[in-house]
């Protein structure tokens, strides 16, 4: 067995609670110069220039990209070999680090004790893990904090097995539309199609972890992705909402078994500040 | 692309010269408010006691930013949805406000008031926090300390970005636009 100490897990944690909210990925820097090449309308340019600098300055001068830094969600691949040393859970490891990583960091704390009394925690603790037991005994940690406007803007719905791929993609861009300028678009489109109430909702986040525009290794499906996109860049909201050709960046499509009866579909939306970084221990 | 500047505060003939789509660049003092500060103004505005602000012509921008770290003005310091304040922004803009900033769709009676009272609800880029925060020189808490990001923040801005979304003639800029590349 391999050790792995809870310090080390609240060092890395600390350590991509700033990366994460800093640096934007190459993949989401490619998409909106791709992005001000396609776009026709001269206010949408200049909201793709405006989201373009922002990034350098963020960079240069370490100022979070946009400032809700989200809900810190985690998906941990921990590797059935190695164990954890110290005292606490791993997900206490976890929320010593968002703690340490959030404070020193000078990230904004935007998460509340309880959703109807509504008092800050004051250290954006706790935070959302997934964990799953792998082979191995690395330790895989990938952290992508949910900013609340687009958020919001998600949802889930029980389809009937009918409804068919129509029904998906239907859900999906009228999703889009009624939402809008809202999630601050242009935005990456999480979808999942399959598994229960609750694997669905979970696997569309988990779709929005993948590099920006890589298509689903099924080729059925990574069709499917590009029909979605180029029916919702069609709907002509554009950067920021003020209309334009480029509505979204990606759609991601992610997929589980379904039970013959149903076929639960999730949409979750991501702002163009598509932020996720990953480190292995 | 033609850019207007505006000088904060605001009189009724700075915003009736401000139509949907076009681009500001915003130079003065605006104050930043959100969920919290506006469900407190709302209240004492409904009591008849005086408000922390005066805001007779003021500017309010929609955002709760980052902790600034030493030697910065301001930490990141974009929009928030601002569909949040629509409960609250036609008493406000009743008591004398003259423009909000935020991002996203406003409702009815938000457009119904800013026709109402000649006010202007603008859009920052969501997103854009870093570069927001270089148009903010000096920021200071003027209420509401206890509500940490989400308190009342006096702010001095120099070309400070923002397009009009919904101007004082009822025209929205996010029906116009989506119209006009929609195929």
């Amino acid at each position: 067995m391999r050790e792995v100490k809870a310090e080390t897990i609240i060092n890395v944690v600390a350590e991509m609670c700033e990366e994460a909210n800093l640096y934007l990925g190459d993949d989401v820097v490619n998409a909106l110069q791709k992005a001000l090449e396609r776009e026709e309308s001269p206010t949408g340019k200049e909201v793709l220039r405006q989201l373009l600098e922002n990034l350098e300055i963020a960079r240069n001068e370490k100022i979070p990209v946009c400032q809700d830094t989200g809900f810190a969600v985690f998906f941990v691949e921990w590797g059935k070999d190695a164990y954890l040393a110290g005292e606490g859970s791993l997900e206490d490891a976890i929320n010593a680090g968002v703690r340490k990583g959030y404070t020193e960091g000078y990230l904004r704390k935007s998460i509340v004790k309880d959703p109807l009394n509504r008092v800050n925690t004051g250290d954006n603790t706790p935070a959302v893990v997934y964990t799953s037991i792998v082979p191995g005994d690395k330790v895989k940690i990938i952290f992508a904090p949910k900013g609340g406007g687009s958020e919001n803007m998600s949802a889930v719905k029980m389809l009937k097995p009918s409804d068919g791929v129509e029904g998906v993609v239907d859900f999906v861009v009228n999703h889009v539309k009624a939402s809008g300028a809202n999630p601050c678009p242009p935005i990456v489109v999480g979808v999942a199609i399959g598994g229960t109430f609750d694997k669905v909702a979970v696997l569309a986040k988990k779709a929005l972890l993948r590099p920006l525009g890589q298509p689903n290794p099924d080729p059925f499906y990574a069709d499917l992705e590009q029909k979605i996109l180029k029916k919702i860049n069609d709907l002509g909201i554009g950067p920021q909402g003020f209309g334009g050709r480029v509505t979204a960046l990606a759609v991601h499509i992610e997929t589980y078994p379904a039970h013959i009866a149903s076929m639960p579909a999730a949409v979750n939306i991501n702002c163009h500040v598509a932020r996720h970084v990953e480190r292995v221990i | 692309m033609e850019i207007k500047r505006l000088s904060a505060p605001l009189s009724d003939n700075d915003v009736l010269q401000l139509k949907a789509g076009d681009n500001v660049l915003i130079s003065g003092v605006i104050y930043t408010a959100r969920d919290a500060a506006h469900k407190k103004m709302a209240e004492l505005i409904k009591a008849g006691q005086p408000l922390p602000i005066d805001l007779k012509g003021q500017i309010i921008y929609y955002v709760g930013p980052t902790p600034a770290k030493p030697g910065q003005a301001i930490g990141s310091a974009g929009p928030t949805t601002s569909g949040r304040m629509d409960a609250y922004t036609p008493l406000i803009l009743e008591h004398g406000l003259k423009a909000c900033i935020g991002k996203g769709f406003r409702n009815a009676a938000v457009k119904e008031a800013l026709q109402k009272f000649k006010g202007v609800y603008l859009a920052a880029v969501g997103g854009a926090g870093a570069l927001l925060s270089k148009r903010v020189l000096k920021s200071e808490v003027v209420a509401y300390p206890e509500l940490g990001a989400e308190a009342i923040y006096r702010l001095e801005v120099k070309d400070f970005p923002a397009t009009v979304i919904n101007d004082a003639y009822g025209n929205d800029l996010y029906e116009e636009g989506v119209k006009a590349y929609a195929r």
